[in-house]
């Protein structure tokens, strides 16, 4: 799960990480009892939406008085913020950050993840900050400066020295980079984060770091042991059919083609929507019902499929191992009974009880078409979306 | 031979008593597979299924001899599962909880060096000798007994392959998923390198997914070391980025993450690389006669 910048750089607070002085509003009316703890103007005024390049959508301005700040902030609120990371649609603005600007000397990059060849969790810190890291890390990898930390001693001073000499830091600047990254590593392993980013990490004119952007993603799977973690949920920047699927234990993602799919495992559905693309067709969503599929979950699929206006084609395919398929054929039939569904559904069944659900789906005399094999099922429902478009 | 889990396995199934370890160790057990008792803390001096039940692996090892292990707890109480069993010195770990925190698997995949074990999994159907030991949840019938060696990352998808296997005649040695978790117990190198020594073992199939190095690495290894034909499969070309696809660790983070690089990738260290999933099983028996 992902946090707004305003919420990692609470969390920075409590772990003594080094931020602007700032506040949100989620109104205009709040800006002036935010302003009481800040230095006079300039501030910047940045735009809380869980995405990045928040600058190139004009998520982030600089603004020089009060008045620059009001008509930033209520042209900002409210809006829906179009990144390079966002689609056409982009994210609703529903909070703004407004923090004293900073005199910039340098821009730097530090971040925390699990490395997966390593397996390990590793700091990765650039002199290039500011910039699109994946980019640095494609073009000039040299740049990138890495320590792997031992999960048993933890991150060492000589590795803390070996980043801020490779920064070009000052020894005072290191002896501010030490307690910095250990805050940060503390606070990784803590919250159960999955990546902790600072990009940039500046030094400011006086000489003296200072996180500029924080960002945070949390590990879902650890959601269990953080209590906490559900007030720092921000269900406005997520699609309201992935965030229904996610309350059903479905694992379902918008994409922006005709072809809803309906299969179960990950593995499957994705390799399902890469033989929908290779067909010439384009897939709608992901969606998964997981290994053990029973019929509700089946018929809960299909709801979350039709409640998107552009599918005009419905593609299952199940794979029956634990579960039987004759089942499974049931659970289709039902939903397609009760949805009274409109538009065509191409079944490919496999796996145990097989001829069986094939049989079910036949005599049912529902306008349910059951393909022959795999590639049967996928040319014909990218035919069938084909001529329905 | 085979890989891992034998004939001579003996299996022990940690969460013994469970709905769903009950339902899946009976599964296994009429298929042949050698499960020796389980363990349940609380319940040891029980008898279930049969099979004695203890309080920890200590004293199921102590007492049965086992060396495999098959880990049915929830996720919270994985990591810690999997260290008892490490300990007790149990010599194969299948791990199939989905959810385990990635740091618990940090801690384990530290905890495990050096010592001779191997932990497959998390986020895994298991692994199956075909006819000779099941450790897992996948359906036994569609497996064959044969001369495949199959490992993958997806659950369903390695049962898709394994059934268009099956059905041109072409048995598995082991089929082996390793697990849709960014860091799991037993990467792709580790199985092939199995499977290399394996003398009952002609070719591989690997199947990945987007997200890590691991294909590519193992792509890597396999030019230099592995003498048997493999194919490999990359699911998620149509995945768009930034995007968890079901499983932890499918998520594209850079270009060199996305299928298509994968595949490429593969292709150019010598894999034979199928982009249709419905044609692994064709090109594996195609592969296999030339």
């Amino acid at each position: 799960m992902n946090l707004h910048e305003y919420q990692a750089k609470d969390l920075f607070r409590r772990y003594q990480i080094p931020v602007p002085a700032g506040a949100v509003v989620s109104s205009p009316e709040e800006v002036t009892a935010a302003l009481q703890g800040l230095s006079t103007a300039p501030w910047v005024v940045k735009a809380q939406v869980h995405a990045g390049g928040r600058g190139k959508g004009g998520g982030i301005q600089v603004v020089a008085d009060d008045v620059e700040l009001g008509a930033a902030v209520v042209a900002l609120l409210g809006s829906q913020l179009v990144t390079p990371q966002t689609d056409a649609v982009g994210l609703p603005v529903n909070t703004v950050l407004i923090e004293e600007a900073t005199a910039i000397e340098r821009e730097l990059y530090l971040g925390l993840l699990i490395d997966r060849a390593e397996k390990k969790l590793v700091v990765m810190a650039s002199a290039a900050g500011g910039m699109d890291i994946e980019a640095v890390a494609a073009s000039t990898p040299d740049k990138i400066l890495t320590a792997v930390i031992d999960p048993v001693t933890g991150l060492q001073g000589y590795q803390v020295r070996d980043i801020g000499f490779g920064l070009g830091l000052s020894m005072t600047q290191i002896r501010q980079l030490h307690p910095l990254l250990m805050a940060l590593e503390r606070l990784f392993h803590e919250q159960d984060a999955s990546l902790v980013e600072i990009n940039p990490l500046v030094i400011n004119k006086n000489g003296d770091l200072l996180a500029l952007d924080a960002k945070i993603n949390l590990d879902d799977s650890a959601v269990y042991r953080h209590a906490d973690f559900q007030s720092l949920q921000d269900p406005s920047q997520e699609d309201t059919r992935e965030a229904k699927a996610q309350s059903l234990g479905l694992n379902y993602i918008t994409l922006d083609g005709n072809i809803g799919c309906l299969v179960n495992g990950a593995g499957l559905a994705m390799a399902t929507m890469d033989l929908v693309q290779l067909e010439g067709g384009k897939p709608a969503n992901f969606l998964d019902v997981g290994g053990g599929a029973t019929a509700e979950r089946v018929a809960e699929a299909f709801k979350l499929i039709l409640s998107d206006a552009k599918v005009n084609t419905i593609l299952v395919n199940i794979f029956g191992g634990i579960v039987r398929c004759d089942l499974i054929a049931e659970g289709i039939l039902a939903a397609v009974r009760q949805e009274k569904l409109d538009v065509p559904v191409i079944v490919r069944l496999e796996g145990t009880n097989v001829e069986l659900g094939k049989q079910l789906i036949a005599d049912s005399g529902l306008d349910v078409i059951v393909a022959d094999d795999l590639t049967d099922a996928a040319t014909q429902a990218v035919q069938l979306a084909g001529t329905r478009a | 031979m085979s890989v891992f889990v034998h004939k001579t396995s003996k299996v022990i199934i940690q969460g013994f008593t469970g709905q769903h370890a009950t339902f899946h160790a009976e599964e296994a057990m009429a298929g042949g597979t050698n499960v020796v008792g389980g363990v349940t803390p609380g319940k040891g001096g029980m008898t279930h299924l049969d099979r004695p039940v203890f309080h920890t692996v200590a004293d199921a090892v102590a007492e049965t001899g086992a060396d495999v292990s098959g880990v049915f707890v929830p996720p919270p109480l994985a990591a810690d599962a999997i260290m008892e069993a490490i300990d007790a010195g149990i010599k194969v770990i299948v791990v199939i909880a989905d959810g385990v925190p990635v740091q618990d698997m940090v801690k384990v995949k530290r905890y495990v060096q050096g010592r001779d074990c191997a932990i497959i999994g998390p986020n895994t159907p298991g692994i199956i000798t075909p006819g000779a030991c099941k450790v897992g949840i996948m359906p036994s019938n569609i497996y064959t007994p044969g001369r495949i060696g199959v490992v993958s990352r997806s659950g369903t998808l390695n049962y898709e392959a394994v059934a268009q296997m099956t059905a041109l005649g072409l048995g598995q040695s082991t089929s082996v998923g390793i697990g849709g978790d960014p860091v799991n117990g037993t990467d792709f190198v580790t199985v092939l390198q199995a499977f290399e020594n394996d003398p009952e073992t002609d070719a591989v199939v690997m199947i990945g997914e987007i997200g890590g190095p691991q294909e590519v690495d193992a792509a890597r290894w396999a030019k230099d070391n592995l003498t048997k034909p493999i194919v490999g499969f990359v699911a998620g070309v149509s995945a768009p980025p930034g995007r968890r696809m079901g499983h932890a660790g499918a998520i594209i983070s850079g270009e060199s993450d996305t299928a298509s690089a994968k595949m490429d990738a593969m292709e150019e260290l010598g894999v034979r690389v199928v982009r249709n999933p419905a044609d692994i099983g064709a090109t594996v028996a195609e592969m296999v006669k030339a």
